[in-house]
């Protein structure tokens, strides 16, 4: 058996892995999100209030909030097609804060007092369960035609679009698919905090995502994963670093895009010889 | 009559986000890029005149102009140290750094001085001066006075001065500017500074405004400044000037007759529509998203 201090620990990061990719899939169409935060609340609310208030089994909240978050993502990324690049950027934001108002101001989620009395039902097994779960549909979805039409968007939208690639549809597919993991990840949360507040999931918990993935690396598969898991379990060792945890991620953000913006991890770190071109099965 | 002193509190309001907006669309209109620490330096903007007035007994005048120095300095600092090396990067990078920039400041103030709202010192004797029936208060004339003078000083800087001129040009095409012998990134650190200065004045004026301030203060208003210019059309200074005023109509507008919870989703719910329907913003030229 573990100890609780050390299950928390690895709740923790599965959850921030969770978060992570919930960056990182929008990102592999080129799409920047600041505001992930607000699916991660969609989700923690959504569950907390099904298991709450409806007696729902969480197995079935975690998936309801998965869904919920995943379609109002699909809503918000729908004008994708004309909004990119810094505009997406302040979009999210501002999505994010109208989200954080609303749960701050209607009663049924509590308002400004947050939303307590949520059952323990988080365990390792499950968050687990769901990240192994994402993660095998990413690696599928990788080497599927969906992953190779995210590729040719994000080195150059307009000649995929020339190509035939229905650009708008991958967008959104992949704007919904990043906001479900962020729902996942609240969901989960929620069920370990015990305790929600609007504030969990305003502009920090939304950069904090940004922070994990970048750090890992954003064009290789594995890089939120271990970005996430390094600057969740680094803290947890180094008590300076806790007390100054945010200087110490300010100061990691400009010293690494000022020397490795692509992060720790790359694509094509692990082969042999460098690819000549990009040549998929 | 409760309209027009509405109008007033919207003025007021207003004036101070066009402050920041303009901060904004400066640094976007050279550089194609967000400055994320921009509502922090706003941020350092009200403690130093917090710091200047409450524990050096400096007034208003002093206070001002000791800020403008302190953010033109520290805007300066930003972009040599977090934008400068960066800025070839793509979208993310410059973002990701500056977002850096925003929570090393936002921490450090909290560790300075508490993350609670702390009071701002009385700088004015609150009067009230009756006019055809709608009542200002000294601090509202003073703010939209300043505001006001910065916007127009601004306006006449960029189309008057060799250093607006070398601004604009800039903006049009940075490696046609570069080529045509203008000091680029002279240019672009005097923006710097006047764009921070600008954001400077308007932390003293949001401190003398709301009378109290804190650490955070900076996210809500540097998000309120970038839904400003998006409205406004992205590198856009007049755009930039007169969406501030009516975004800051609207909010109060909002609050005095609908309801005070939901100024924000208005905000950012015009910007959505914006964005859907007129991307290039209220007074933008040409359809320009691929920015």
């Amino acid at each position: 058996m573990i100890d609780a201090y050390t299950e928390s620990i690895l709740i923790f990061v599965g959850i921030n892995i969770l978060l992570a990719y919930s960056f990182y899939i929008p990102m592999a169409t080129n799409q920047i999100s600041g505001g992930q935060g607000a699916f991660m609340g969609i989700g923690a609310y959504v569950s907390a209030a099904l298991t709450v208030n409806f007696h729902v089994p969480f197995a079935l909240a975690l998936a309801a909030s998965g869904l919920v978050a995943g379609a109002i993502g699909a809503v918000v990324g729908f004008p994708a097609l004309r909004i990119r690049g810094l505009y997406l950027v302040i979009m999210t934001l501002g999505f994010a804060e109208v989200v954080r108002v609303f749960f701050m101001t209607n009663e049924y989620f509590g308002g400004a007092y947050g939303f307590s009395g949520i059952d323990e039902l988080t365990n390792l097994p499950y968050v687990y369960g769901v990240l192994a779960l994402v993660l095998v549909l990413l690696f599928r979805l990788e080497r599927s035609h969906i992953g190779r039409a995210f590729q040719a968007i994000k080195e150059n939208d307009l000649a995929g679009e020339t190509l035939g690639i229905n650009v708008t549809r991958y967008k959104v597919i992949a704007f919904a698919l990043g906001a479900m993991a962020a729902g996942l990840g609240g969901a989960l949360y929620a069920h370990y905090a015990l305790f929600i507040d609007s504030n969990n999931f305003g502009f920090h918990r939304s950069i904090e995502m940004v922070i994990f993935a970048v750090f890992g690396g954003i064009n290789a598969l594995w890089g939120p994963l271990v970005g996430a898991t390094i600057l969740t379990v680094i803290p947890e060792f180094l008590r300076v670093i806790q007390e100054w945890r945010m200087v110490f991620y300010g100061l990691m953000m400009i010293l690494l895009m000022a020397f490795r913006p692509q992060g720790l991890l790359t694509k094509h770190m692990f082969r042999r010889e460098k690819p000549q071109g990009e040549t998929e099965p | 009559m409760i309209f027009l002193q509405q109008v007033v509190n919207g003025l007021m309001l207003g004036c101070t986000y066009a402050l920041v907006a303009l901060g904004y669309t400066l640094i976007f209109g050279l550089l194609r890029l967000i400055h994320m620490a921009h509502g922090e330096v706003l941020m350092i903007g009200a403690y130093t005149a917090l710091v200047i007035i409450g524990y050096l007994h400096g007034n208003l005048f002093l206070a001002l102009v000791g800020t403008m120095m302190v953010t033109a300095v520290l805007g300066i600092t930003i972009y040599l140290a977090s934008i400068r090396f960066v800025e070839k990067g793509g979208h993310l990078s410059p973002l990701v750094s500056t977002i850096g920039v925003a929570i090393v400041l936002q921490e450090l103030f909290t560790k300075m001085f508490t993350g609670e709202k702390i009071a701002f010192p009385e700088t004015l004797a609150v009067k009230n001066i009756q006019l055809g029936g709608v009542t200002f208060s000294t601090v509202q004339v003073v703010i939209i006075v300043i505001a006001l003078a910065c916007m127009i000083v601004l306006y006449r800087v960029l189309k008057g001065t060799m250093i607006g001129k070398c601004i604009r040009a800039v903006s049009e095409n940075m490696e046609t500017s570069r080529l045509l012998g203008i000091p680029v990134f002279r240019v672009v650190v005097a923006t710097f500074g006047i764009a921070s200065t600008l954001a400077g004045i308007a932390g003293v004026l949001v401190g003398i405004a709301y009378h109290s301030i804190y650490p955070l203060m900076g996210i809500e208003i540097g998000l309120k400044g970038l839904a400003i210019i998006i409205i406004g059309g992205m590198g856009n200074v007049v755009g930039a000037m007169v969406s501030g005023l009516l975004v800051g109509m609207m909010e109060i507008f909002s609050v005095a007759y609908i309801s005070s919870s939901y100024k924000d989703a208005f905000t950012f719910g015009l910007m959505v529509l914006i964005l859907i329907w007129k991307p290039e913003g209220l007074f933008g030229k040409r359809a320009d998203t691929r920015v």
